[in-house]
């Protein structure tokens, strides 16, 4: 597929504004000495200062890093194999179809206040670990989507070759449909890990009370009875420093291992 | 390649396993610590490691955005979890009828007596049965008065504006006190259920969605401060964090009256710490305690040895916080209405789906 | 065979499902059937009264205006996730995974905090009229904030990335033989794209679109602060009836009503994409 490159760029260059105008402004905000998101009063780094002085905002971002990772790991990986499973059926199942549309469409606060009911009354405990549970229902949905959309052209018959050589399904999951699925797990992943990362009616309700558990959307939206603190906007920021250098770190330890083969 | 990718997903997944069990063990083994849920910034910053200090125990402060969201979690879990719990008074009204809070004893509260006698008859309990108050006021207009013309007064200034201050007003967004400014200004009660009357207020409010900014629960007043707004519906110790940033912005309790609103301190039946619970609530109550909580929130409280300590530059800073007990209890409660809430959320959602 | 291997592989997903959605889903929905108590409380008197108020003209119309406008949201969600995904599955491979990284990048700070970036840039102190003022413009300028468009504004950046993820993964094994023999055989650009790139990544953009689509409709935050809280939209009314009203019975009705909706919608894409997708690819 040949776009012209001029096309193509003239989108990036577009989208990429689109995308990243928004957040400029953050970066900017979060140097503003005065605090207030609607003035400049002058340039200071103290919020990047008082950040550091802030352990409830960074044990929250530090758990919603644990809840994202660890659900999307879950979710990463039944979502495929749901997905797998689905498409290759030979007839479709309504039953089927229905459950795994369910959790995209249920609404946020109707899952949130049914798994907490339903935790209290199995006399479940509460923590991090019941909201890693509880984003593992949604993200599943959403990354068996994705891979699901890529199944769709995906050419069956070399998998029937795989297995009319001999080889074992698990096999034939692992050598010859993963590799081609790479890059549809891959998104569906991070789409997964960007839900997770932002959801926060289901966090607050399945998260219990304990303090230890509280995670940064939740912290958040409980800041805002004063606006956006500068705070908030310094670790957007940070958040931003911090997945490029792990990526630059990766891309150095493993070159290229993103990239579909 | 391929087997590196494979071997890094195998690692990510034992990792996540790892992380997952730790969270669950680590979870398991702490005893429970007194929990307090309050809003952010609703108590001095140094109030739970103070109390901590003086009592022996280990309170944790956890933090609730809004009075619903915590209700919500409270009904749907029966409470599991929370000791102390700041909640506004109808909401409070609630838990009591659902019966999840316990009831006080005030043996184990002995600084009750510094509450103002008008605070412990108030209407939704009477006595304190099952709730405290920590903070009181009114609702009224906060405006700029460098900017806007005249004094207002009347909450016809917000619902009918002049020309110059059409699409610069903001009014509360929860239904409670959105509608309130509307049975106000017609001269109803603020718990009116007579379904003409609330036909009458909703056809009030539809019309004066026409002039307005914005419903606005809690940036008003950076709104007021940016100039984006220059009249809005406030709580009072809310306006008076926006004339702490400017002195021009006023707060005024309109002619046609106010609510009187109570937040209030409840402790649950589930929990398990009820005698540190009551410690906690007779330790905010403590006279010196509860002003430095006046100071911190800006907000006036019903503990007449802590409001009468409050320095006096305060009082003239923000004249609101000089309003006394009386003055207060010449406004309506806000109580639970009961079945009524159904109409009162209809006629939210007729409002909103207007345009 | 297939269907037992099928069932092997679903299993673990469908038991998770089961386990923590719909047993407890089932006992929140089951509400719908009952009476509100005078407090706030569950009655448990069976009746349909929810279910019926539900197909108030009041309720349908809301309903219908959230439609609306996650539509909305999802169409231009669309127009660009797809164009941007279309833009980066052209880059050279070995380029592609760090641009889609920094597609994504923006989302990984806070819903909240992204929203209020579009506040501090729309309202009517802000950067944009700043901007314009600076640049000599007297006028009056048009209300930004606190109006429809700013919600679908906030919806299309937010959501944006979920699009170009969905569509990223069709586009990015499209084979780039197939396109050129399209072009060999004559085809123009347009044609190519029209004939054979579309219709291969069509699920990609079906799927993007219902994301952008079903997030939007259940979102009760971006009205709230982009809209100015002057509209609901059906995540808002359940949130209400759940949360002010303390109303469960009436919640679980209108969201089993908004279920049952968005599932037939789904049905329907999932029916237009297998034929998009051109089946003859099986």
């Amino acid at each position: 597929m040949k776009a012209p490159a001029s096309l193509t760029l003239t989108i990036l260059v577009l989208v990429f504004a689109f995308l990243y105008i928004p957040i400029s402004v953050l970066v900017g905000l979060s140097f503003n000495a005065g605090g207030m998101p609607t003035a400049w009063t002058g340039f200071s780094l103290k919020w990047y200062g008082s950040l550091f002085q802030n352990q409830d905002i960074l044990r929250a971002a530090w758990n919603t890093l644990i809840v994202a990772l660890v659900s999307t790991f879950f979710a990463t990986l039944l979502g495929t194999l749901l997905a797998i499973g689905v498409e290759i059926r030979r007839r479709r199942g309504r039953m089927i179809e229905t459950l795994i549309f369910a959790p995209m469409v249920i609404p946020d606060i109707v899952l949130a206040i049914a798994l907490l009911s339903f935790f209290s009354l199995t006399d479940f405990r509460l923590g991090l670990h019941t909201v890693i549970l509880s984003h593992v229902v949604f993200n599943l949905a959403f990354v068996c989507a994705v891979v699901r959309a890529r199944l769709r052209v995906f050419d069956w018959s070399v998998a029937e070759a795989s297995a009319d050589l001999g080889a074992s399904m698990l096999v034939t999951l692992w050598r010859v449909m993963l590799p081609v699925l790479a890059p549809a797990i891959i998104a569906g992943a991070l789409l997964a890990f960007t839900l997770s990362v932002d959801e926060f009616i289901i966090a607050f309700f399945t998260a219990g009370s304990s303090r230890a558990s509280i995670t940064l959307p939740m912290q958040i939206y409980s800041m805002i009875r004063f606006g956006i603190t500068p705070e908030i906007n310094v670790l957007a920021v940070l958040v931003m420093v911090f997945s490029l250098v792990t990526l630059t770190l990766a891309q150095r330890f493993n070159r290229g291992s993103l990239t579909g083969p | 390649m391929k087997g590196k990718r494979l071997s890094a997903f195998a690692l990510a997944g034992a990792m996540s396993g790892a992380l997952a069990s730790g969270l669950i063990s680590s979870g398991a083994a702490l005893a429970d610590p007194l929990t307090v849920s309050n809003w952010d910034g609703y108590m001095a910053p140094d109030a739970i490691a103070k109390f901590n200090e003086a009592s022996g125990n280990t309170a944790e402060l956890v933090l609730h955005a809004t009075n619903e969201e915590i209700m919500g979690k409270i009904i749907a879990s029966g409470g599991k979890g929370y000791d102390v719990v700041f909640v506004s008074s109808p909401f409070a009204e609630v838990l009591f009828q659902m019966g999840l809070t316990e009831p006080l004893d005030h043996a184990k509260i002995p600084n009750l007596a510094n509450l103002y006698p008008e605070a412990t008859e108030l209407k939704h309990d009477p006595g304190n049965t099952f709730s405290v108050p920590y903070a009181w006021g009114t609702t009224g207009l906060c405006y700029r008065s460098d900017l806007v013309e005249g004094t207002p007064d009347s909450w016809f200034n917000l619902l009918a504006p002049v020309d110059a201050l059409k699409g610069k007003v903001t009014m509360l967004a929860t239904d409670r006190w959105l509608l309130g400014a509307g049975f106000l200004a017609k001269g109803y009660s603020v718990n009116e259920t007579d379904p003409a009357k609330l036909a009458e207020v909703r056809d009030l409010l539809i019309a004066a969605k026409k002039t307005l900014l914005a419903y606005d629960d809690t940036t008003f007043y950076s709104k007021l401060v940016s100039g984006e707004a220059l009249l809005v519906e406030a709580w009072d110790g809310w306006c008076n964090y926006g004339i702490a940033e400017n002195a021009d912005i006023r707060y005024v309790v309109p002619k046609e009256g106010s609510d009187l609103w109570a937040d209030t301190m409840v402790i649950l039946k589930a929990s398990e710490n009820k005698d540190a619970a009551h410690a906690f609530i007779n330790f905010i109550l403590d006279a010196e305690n509860h002003r430095w909580a006046a100071e911190n929130i800006l907000y006036k409280v019903p503990n007449k040895p802590a409001m009468e300590g409050l320095a006096p530059e305060l009082l003239t800073q923000f004249p609101n916080m000089a309003m006394t007990p009386s003055e207060l209890m010449a406004h309506e409660q806000l109580r639970n209405v009961g079945e009524a809430q159904r109409d009162y959320s209809r006629i939210v959602s007729e409002i909103m789906a207007s345009n | 065979m297939q269907d037992r291997k099928s069932l092997f592989l679903m299993t673990p997903a469908l038991a998770w499902l089961t386990a923590f959605m719909v047993v407890p889903c089932l006992l929140i929905l089951t509400l719908a059937f009952f009476r509100r108590g005078v407090y706030g409380g569950i009655e448990y008197t069976f009746t349909l009264e929810n279910l019926r108020l539900v197909i108030d003209p009041l309720y349908a119309w809301i309903f219908l205006k959230s439609a609306w406008i996650a539509g909305l949201a999802a169409l231009i969600a669309s127009v660009i996730g797809y164009a941007a995904a279309f833009a980066i599955a052209a880059l050279p491979r070995r380029n592609q995974p760090l641009v889609l990284f920094f597609a994504i990048l923006p989302f990984w700070s806070n819903y909240l905090v992204r929203t209020y970036a579009w506040i501090v840039l729309l309202n009517r102190e802000g950067l944009i009229v700043g901007l314009a003022r600076g640049l000599g413009y007297e006028g009056e300028l048009p209300a930004m904030l606190y109006t429809e468009t700013a919600v679908v504004i906030g919806l299309v950046y937010n959501y944006l990335p979920f699009v170009i993820l969905a569509c990223y993964a069709p586009l990015s094994r499209l084979n780039p033989e197939i396109a050129e023999a399209s072009s060999d055989l004559g085809a123009s650009g347009w044609t190519t794209f029209r004939r054979v790139i579309l219709p291969m990544s069509f699920t990609g953009l079906a799927t993007g679109f219902v994301f952008v689509f079903v997030l939007s409709i259940g979102n009760f935050v971006t009205p709230a602060l982009l809209g100015g809280g002057q509209f609901q939209m059906v995540g808002n009314l359940v949130y209400a009836q759940f949360l002010t009203a303390n109303d469960w019975p009436f919640g679980a009705a209108i969201s089993m009503v908004l279920i049952a909706v968005m599932m037939l919608f789904l049905t329907l894409q999932t029916f237009v994409a297998e034929r998009g997708s051109g089946g003859g690819l099986r």
